[in-house]
């Protein structure tokens, strides 16, 4: 009995890639590039996007946003935003070409000047549209811009989760810390993230609901809620009309397709 | 009257834009806006025949419909009605074309607007559109120009060829508007180097780029200069007026944009030459962000930037030539978009300071509220914008949006 203990043992700690002797560095890891090759190959989607502003007064302000995103191979997405409304900025759009390794390139469309403007990415921690989403957390998660660490299993809404921390990359430029998200273990969908500023309180809860699957593979939530605890402020992202596979192409994505973008 | 495109020009346009449409637009999307502005000048008007203050309105209007192609057709005229300057009640048609949207090129035919150029405060190689100079000072009003614009994007690059074939004159505040030259302007009595007047035939060709951090655009402009020469000249009633003189010039341009980190790097400079001498002019400068200042989510711009201009200050006075811009631009990042300009232009070689403020906020979801402020300080008597130096002014402008 005791050899085969010993042998078991030797067993666990030789065997490399076993879920056993997996470090929580690289469950976390696991996890993260899991849920990313699930959600590989989409090609494309467009689909519209209420963003809902509220103060803690409860006063309410929307912006209605078109999104149009394309997946690029070995890099980050391609993405076109173009807002509906506030009516003054009808028309704006902004582009964004995000990459697994460096600065993401972005560029802004202004349509009463006809004039794109190259900005900064390093504005990461900076607010997107006066909402409690920065830039950061609506850019596309490539996994290389975190570490990882697996923290725990937990049960969240009745769903078995696991529990993983991320570390930001660029840890210069990013309002955080760390981010804490809760995936199900069925799906590797995202149900809760955390985030931790600078000093790694807790600064904002992302929480998602009503989760749809697209072509048989895609999950998209299509009720998104950032709660900032330290203003009170909160945001709402309502989804409508997803669509995969549209057909988009690098041309739907270039300086001029800001210019056409209505 | 002042020169307009001759009506059948418009009309030929048009009748093009409407036969090239594959078919009617059934529900063509209607937008527009109306704004209320009221200018206060600080002092009383130095030239007889000026009002002090004014009033005015102006119309926005849009019309678009794309096509399930992609192709699109759009129109927009704008109308503005002053109270005090005759100039300043004008009416134009900003767009009016269709855009063919092919798989590998797209053209543009009809009456467009297009802008070159990176920096903030000086816009030197912008010069397919001409400035609508009584709309605003800054030179970001344009009037639209007709055009064929094919445009061919690569992964080398993108060509923009374009063929201009009718010419807008610039617009100058009338004799009883301020922010005006001394001398007036009379553009009713404008002048063109070439016989054909505005019907010359005007062509520019672009090249432009992204390499990763840097965006780059090089063009050759071959036509009708859209910055006249402004001549000294004695009318029927013995009075001295300002005659702008359109030259045929060659022009070459290049604009770049190129980021590191939190810095933007900007820088426009062309290469001219017509009737005077061969000249260069630049602008260049930076912008740098610092991202939530004192922990809030306010955004700070620094802006800081230099132009250059070696034209012969003789022939065709220019209030750039040698001048220098520092520039904080505030975006509060609330949920009514608040946004702060502040601006200081300082002549190196005169006196000379212009500083401008702008502050913008929406209210509730159709209103946007605009304050703007200039004031020219220390105008040196030689300098061409000594017109101005009795002109400091605050602006209110409140706009609806339907």
């Amino acid at each position: 009995m005791r050899f085969f203990l010993l042998f078991f043992m030797c067993l666990l700690f030789c065997y490399p890639a076993g879920c056993f002797g997996e470090s929580p560095e690289e469950k976390g890891l696991d996890i993260a590039l899991e849920a990313d090759l699930r959600d590989a190959g989409f090609m494309d989607f467009t689909a519209d996007m209420l963003m809902v502003l509220r103060n803690k007064h409860g006063r309410e302000s929307k912006r209605e946003i078109r999104i149009r995103t394309f997946e690029v191979e070995n890099d980050g997405d391609k993405s076109l935003l173009i807002f509906d409304t506030p009516r003054d900025v009808k028309g704006t759009a902004f582009l964004s070409f995000s990459h697994k390794v460096g600065d993401d390139d972005q560029w802004l469309y202004l349509p009463a000047l006809k004039r794109v403007k190259r900005i900064s990415s390093r504005n990461k921690s900076g607010s997107f549209m006066g909402s409690e989403f920065a830039y950061e957390d609506i850019a596309s998660l490539e996994v290389e811009k975190y570490t990882y660490t697996f923290l725990r299993e937990e049960t969240y809404e009745g769903r078995d989760c696991f529990v993983n921390g991320s570390y930001p990359v660029d840890l210069k430029n990013s309002g955080y810390t760390r981010l804490v998200s809760w995936r199900d273990k069925d799906e590797y969908r995202l149900w809760k993230v955390e985030y931790y500023d600078r000093k790694n309180t807790h600064l904002k809860t992302l929480t998602f609901k009503d989760y749809e699957q697209y072509l048989g593979k895609y999950w998209r939530a299509a009720d998104m809620e950032m709660v900032n605890h330290q203003n009170g402020k909160s945001t709402k992202l309502l989804w409508t009309n997803y669509q995969f596979k549209t057909g988009l192409t690098d041309r739907n994505f270039d300086k001029n397709s800001l210019k056409r973008a209505k | 009257m002042r020169k307009k495109i001759p009506q059948s020009h418009l009309l030929f346009f048009l009748f093009c834009s409407i036969i090239l449409m594959p078919e009617i637009p059934a529900a063509a999307e209607f937008t527009s806006d109306v704004s209320v502005e009221g200018r206060g000048f600080f002092h009383s008007p130095v030239y007889p025949e000026q009002r002090r203050n004014n009033g005015s309105l102006a119309v926005n209007a849009e019309f678009y419909h794309e096509f399930s192609s992609g192709s699109s057709f759009i129109v927009t005229p704008f109308f503005r009605l002053d109270s005090a300057d005759d100039k300043r009640t004008h009416a134009d048609v900003r767009e009016a074309n269709f855009l063919y949207l092919a798989e590998s090129w797209e053209m543009r035919v009809g009456i467009g607007k297009v802008f070159w150029g990176a920096t903030e405060f000086v816009h030197l190689v912008d010069i397919i559109n001409q400035t609508d100079l009584v709309e605003a000072l800054d030179g970001e009003e344009k009037l639209g120009q007709p055009m064929i614009h094919l445009s061919i994007p690569r992964d080398w690059g993108t060509v923009d060829g374009f063929i201009l074939p009718w010419f807008r004159e610039r617009t100058y505040a009338g004799k009883k508007g301020r922010l005006r030259f001394a001398v007036p302007v009379d553009t009713d009595k404008a002048k063109y180097e070439s016989g054909s007047e505005e019907n010359h035939l005007d062509f520019a060709l672009r090249y432009s780029h992204t390499l990763r951090d840097m965006d780059v655009g090089l063009y050759h402009f071959l036509g009708t200069s859209r910055d006249p020469v402004l001549i000294p000249e004695q009318n029927g009633s013995g009075r001295i007026i300002l005659i702008p003189y359109y030259e045929q010039i060659g022009q070459t341009g290049l604009d770049l944009q190129f980021v590191a980190g939190n810095w933007l790097w900007k820088g426009e400079a062309f290469y001219r030459s017509g009737m005077g001498r061969s000249f260069a002019a630049t602008t260049f400068g930076f912008e740098y962000t610092i991202v939530g200042i004192a922990e809030t989510a306010m955004d700070l711009g620094l802006i800081s930037e230099y132009v250059f201009d070696d034209r012969d200050v003789g022939r065709s006075p220019i209030v750039y030539d040698h001048d220098v811009m520092l520039g904080l631009r505030l975006a509060v990042n609330d949920a009514d978009s608040t946004e702060l300009l502040l601006g200081l232009i300082r002549d190196l070689k005169m006196s000379s300071k212009i500083i401008t403020l702008e502050a913008s906020r929406r209210m509730g979801e159709n209103v946007k509220v605009n304050l703007e402020g200039s004031f020219f300080v220390d105008i040196s008597k030689k300098d061409p914008s000594y017109g101005l130096a009795e002109d400091d002014f605050v602006k209110l402008e409140v706009t609806y949006y339907f």
